[in-house]
């Protein structure tokens, strides 16, 4: 163990209610912007957000009927495997349980994917049931480009790596597919709760 | 002696901070006895690690100011408003304080003697700091050329080592050209305003003459200056980079 | 949010291959452009950190810490090329 640095306390801030943090987890007041490579800069006339793969018919919106859509905003505690955490944050979008509405399929799961190239997957039952997100708006305003704009998928229930910036698409999948980090040794599922970081855990 | 600072391992050391000293408003340097130093090359960072009482840790690269020569290992650091890990080096440390780190690390934005020259720093903020380290390598040996130094900074309260460059410039000949480019005072005969393709054709050394290039700072400066340069006629094989975070807190 | 290089994960590749590594030369998988690891792009620390060659963009090198176990991935890099 490392000696002790006198008077060091780091970013971290206490929290009233403990019972909001999960196992490992700090709170912080920023909101960190970590990226595995250039952000994406998709003009919105050429954006689109698309639902296919193991369907019985894809589905895909432009960004005018996108932001059409019935929207919710929502506040969510958000959690990232690297061990922040951030309270209450405000987003609105569209509910994926709205996207899926007249989307045939008896697949299990979903892969996100991104302008740029990232992907992540999850269960179709956890981005369901009001339980996830495509938002467009961050704390009442639009969504910046190195926070996801313009529209980022937003799963709060799991860490935040599954909640891919500068989404574009769910892919429905039979058997549930590694995406990016996924490959690289994190967990599939991902839950903070039970500190699902990593394969194995 | 020029091999000698790649450590056999790359281990966690405990250094004691011997003194602090204000360089401006916004960078210290501390200055750390470390009783398993190795020695370093000019150039080479360090990786300094912070750790609270709960166990939680943060990590950081700084630039090694000192020069091998040096008696003591130096770092400069510049104090970022939304750091977590700068405003502990500036502000929190003490003298007789612990500071743990891991080095000398790189062995790509390393200049020595045996490198040759002629020799080009290009500067942008506190991307000076391992420039110091080689200024003063380069003092302390022989040598048949003089470096030249490009240093952009915002306002002339945050250059750092003024006086130091200043007796570089007068005393060694080498060539330190300072460029403001947000606040310069009235009777300003630096260049004023950011570094452009004119200014560099003119303190750079001529592509002939094949100098070694050096290019440190924010990365958007870096690559700008970088891509000037090529564009001027150096060659990209010459022209060496390190990217500083653009907040690196 | 800006790239950095190379030189940014000097440290933790020393501390995995046990020398260091930023002078080294190799080719991208993709493109088969060259470079020191030193020269590729270098984005973010976690989750993981990824370096990008710099010709193509492409994911050439990740490095991920494994419950304290520093992994690099190095497939789309031909070190000594």
């Amino acid at each position: 163990m490392s000696p002790i640095s006198r008077g060091f306390g780091g970013r971290r801030r206490p929290v009233a209610d403990p019972s909001r943090v999960p196992p490992g987890q700090y709170v912080t007041p920023d909101f960190p912007v970590l990226s595995a490579g250039p952000t994406p800069h998709t003009p919105l006339d050429e954006w689109s957000f698309t639902i296919h793969g193991a369907v019985e018919k894809p589905v895909s919106w432009p960004w005018d009927e996108f932001i059409a859509l019935p929207s919710e905003t929502v506040t969510v505690d958000i959690h990232c495997v690297t061990k922040w955490s951030k309270l209450d944050t405000s987003w609105k979008g569209v509910s994926v349980d709205t996207l899926l509405e007249n989307v045939e399929t008896e697949a299990e799961y979903v892969t996100a994917w991104s302008d740029g190239g990232y992907t992540t997957n999850l269960a179709l039952e956890d981005v369901t049931g009001g339980r996830a997100w495509i938002a467009y708006e961050y704390g009442g305003e639009p969504l910046e480009p190195e926070h996801g704009g313009p529209a980022r998928f937003v799963v709060p229930h799991l860490y935040f790596w599954k909640s891919a910036k500068w989404v574009r698409g769910l892919t429905l999948t039979p058997d549930d597919q590694p995406g990016f980090w996924e490959n690289y040794g994190y967990h599939n599922h991902g839950d903070p709760w039970l500190e699902q970081r990593y394969q194995g855990d | 002696m020029a091999r000698a600072a790649i450590p056999r391992r790359l281990t966690w050391q405990l250094g004691r901070v011997v003194e602090l000293i204000d360089e401006t408003p916004r960078c210290k340097s501390v200055v750390v006895d470390l009783p398993e130093w190795q020695g370093h090359r000019a150039g080479q960072h360090v990786d300094i690690r912070l750790t609270a009482e709960d166990g939680y840790q943060a990590e950081r690269s700084y630039s090694i100011a000192s020069a091998p020569e040096d008696a003591h290992l130096v770092l400069t650091v510049e104090r970022l408003d939304d750091g977590e890990v700068s405003p502990y080096l500036t502000d929190g440390l003490r003298p007789d304080d612990e500071l743990e780190l891991r080095g000398p690390i790189g062995g790509y934005f390393v200049w020595e003697r045996s490198l040759g020259g002629p020799l080009l720093m290009v500067a942008g903020g506190s991307g000076v700091v391992p420039f110091r380290s080689m200024l003063r390598h380069w003092a302390a040996g022989e040598h048949d050329t003089v470096p030249r130094l490009l240093y952009s900074s915002r306002t002339l309260p945050e250059v750092i080592y003024q006086e130091e460059l200043t007796r570089f410039s007068a005393d060694d000949g080498v060539d330190v050209r300072l460029a403001l480019t947000r606040e310069w005072p009235e009777n300003w005969e630096g260049h004023r305003g950011r570094v452009d393709r004119g200014f560099l054709e003119e303190v750079a050394w001529a592509p002939a003459e094949r100098p070694l290039v050096y290019i440190c700072g924010p990365t958007s400066f870096v690559e700008a200056v970088a891509q000037t340069l090529v564009d001027i006629g150096h060659e990209p094989g010459r022209v060496k980079t390190e990217r500083f975070g653009p907040t690196g807190t | 949010m800006e790239a950095l290089d190379g030189n940014a994960i000097a440290g933790a590749l020393f501390e995995y291959f046990g020398t260091e590594m930023t002078v080294a030369r190799g080719a991208c998988a993709y493109c088969g452009a060259t470079a020191q690891i030193a020269e590729l792009r270098v984005y973010g620390q976690a989750p993981g950190t990824v370096a990008r060659c710099r010709s193509c963009g492409n994911v050439v090198m990740v490095l991920v810490s494994v419950r304290g176990l520093q992994k690099v991935h190095l497939s789309g890099f031909r070190l000594g090329d």
